[in-house]
């Protein structure tokens, strides 16, 4: 049984890209066989999160048009086996592929792969629509801030309009400092507005900023807080009970040393 | 208590709350899918069917949509000076 998941957020730059890189390699890591398929089509990034830019020979549009078999245009991951990426063209634009060209290769992929997940582009347009079409459930992405939320929420009310009932919720770059403040909106406020399930709380992590420099996914760093957050969203998509993450709360010293800017 | 004391010290309520609180409303809008145009444009309708039957002061009605638990309202809120004697007729 395979499983298309798409990652999505209205939004931009709320992390999507950075998810899909994330819970791709760490499905990978427990063994899973996982295509991540780029739908940004224009702006695409997802081959430098996983540092395969210079492996790209075809791409996306190249399959849907019939000039390559998929299997042509997939990058492997150089060091995950179980890891392969479907790139998108950087100079086409989102016209270049439809909704029924993605579920019929969704289709294809089904047949090979554990998981598909599918990075979809920002907005609500023609890229939003094609990338949810093949997709049985969908992960929206959000921030605790005031818009990111609205779009999530909106992002929300279209993915039910396409019959897409399997939603789950995505925390992203979440400050403890500041929610412990009651200077940002806190789990319990995103949690009662969108009142969908939520499957992870992601801290913002300096190390993400560091993984994508060097394109490797920060999940496959043990020390990183963000890197963890993922490994246990991982898990609840396969099933396991994991409670969310606390954080520590900062240190007397350590305040000490903001508040003096030190 | 910390909200006196917050008071007493001219401390702002936290903005996290704030945002909470302006995205519920925001949200109730976009939900109902009803933009301020055609708010504004029921207004008028409401305005036109109610003056038929009682003296109203326009300019003081508001309208607005509501969160009320799990339901949106429609709330209005219609000054009347007085009863128009047996309504008009309505062709
Ligand atoms: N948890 C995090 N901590 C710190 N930085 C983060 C975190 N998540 C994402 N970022 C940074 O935020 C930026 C946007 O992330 P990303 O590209 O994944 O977003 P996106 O939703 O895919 O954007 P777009 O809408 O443009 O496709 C990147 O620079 C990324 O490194
Ligand atoms: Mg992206």
């Amino acid at each position: 049984m395979s499983e298309i998941i798409v990652i999505t957020s209205g939004k931009g730059g709320v992390g999507k890209t950075t998810t899909t890189a994330n819970l791709g390699m760490g499905l990978a890591m427990r063994g899973k066989k996982v295509v991540l398929v780029d739908t940004d089509t224009g702006l695409r990034n997802l081959d430098l999160l996983l540092g395969l830019e210079n492996r790209i020979m075809y791409d996306l549009i190249d399959v849907t048009q019939g000039r390559v078999p998929y299997k042509k245009a997939l990058v492997r991951h150089k060091k995950q086996e179980n890891l392969f990426l479907l790139p998108t063209s950087q100079v086409k634009d989102k016209t270049a592929v439809n909704p029924e060209e993605l579920v019929k290769l969704c289709d294809e992929l089904r047949q090979e792969f554990d998981f598909i997940l599918i990075d979809c582009p920002a907005g609500i347009e023609q890229g939003f629509k094609t990338a949810i079409a093949a997709a049985d459930c969908a992960i929206v992405v959000t921030m605790p801030e005031i818009s990111a939320v609205r779009d999530a929420d909106k992002i929300i009310g279209e993915l039910g309009r396409a019959d897409k009932e399997n939603i789950k919720l995505v925390v992203n770059r979440i400050r403890p400092q500041m929610v412990e403040k009651g200077d940002m909106l806190d789990m319990d406020d995103i949690n009662d507005i969108l009142s969908i399930e939520c499957i992870g709380q992601v801290p913002d992590d300096e190390m993400v900023v560091t993984s994508t420099n060097r394109g490797e996914p920060c999940i496959t760093m043990e020390k990183s807080q963000a890197g963890q957050a993922y490994r246990n969203i991982v898990g609840r998509i396969l099933g396991e009970k994991i409670p969310f993450m606390t954080f520590p709360k900062e240190g007397f010293f350590s305040r000490l040393k903001r508040v003096f800017n030190l | 208590m910390l909200n006196a004391l917050m008071k007493i010290f001219g401390k702002k309520e936290p903005s996290g709350k704030v945002a909470r609180d302006r995205l519920k409303v925001v949200l109730i809008h976009d939900r109902a899918s009803v933009s301020p145009e055609v708010m504004e444009h029921l207004k008028h309708d409401i305005l036109e069917v109610v003056a038929k039957y009682l003296d109203i002061r326009p300019q003081e009605m508001n309208i607005s949509l509501a969160d009320d638990e799990d339901s949106v309202a429609l709330v209005a809120n219609i000054p009347v000076t007085s009863m128009r004697h047996g309504g008009k007729h309505i062709e």
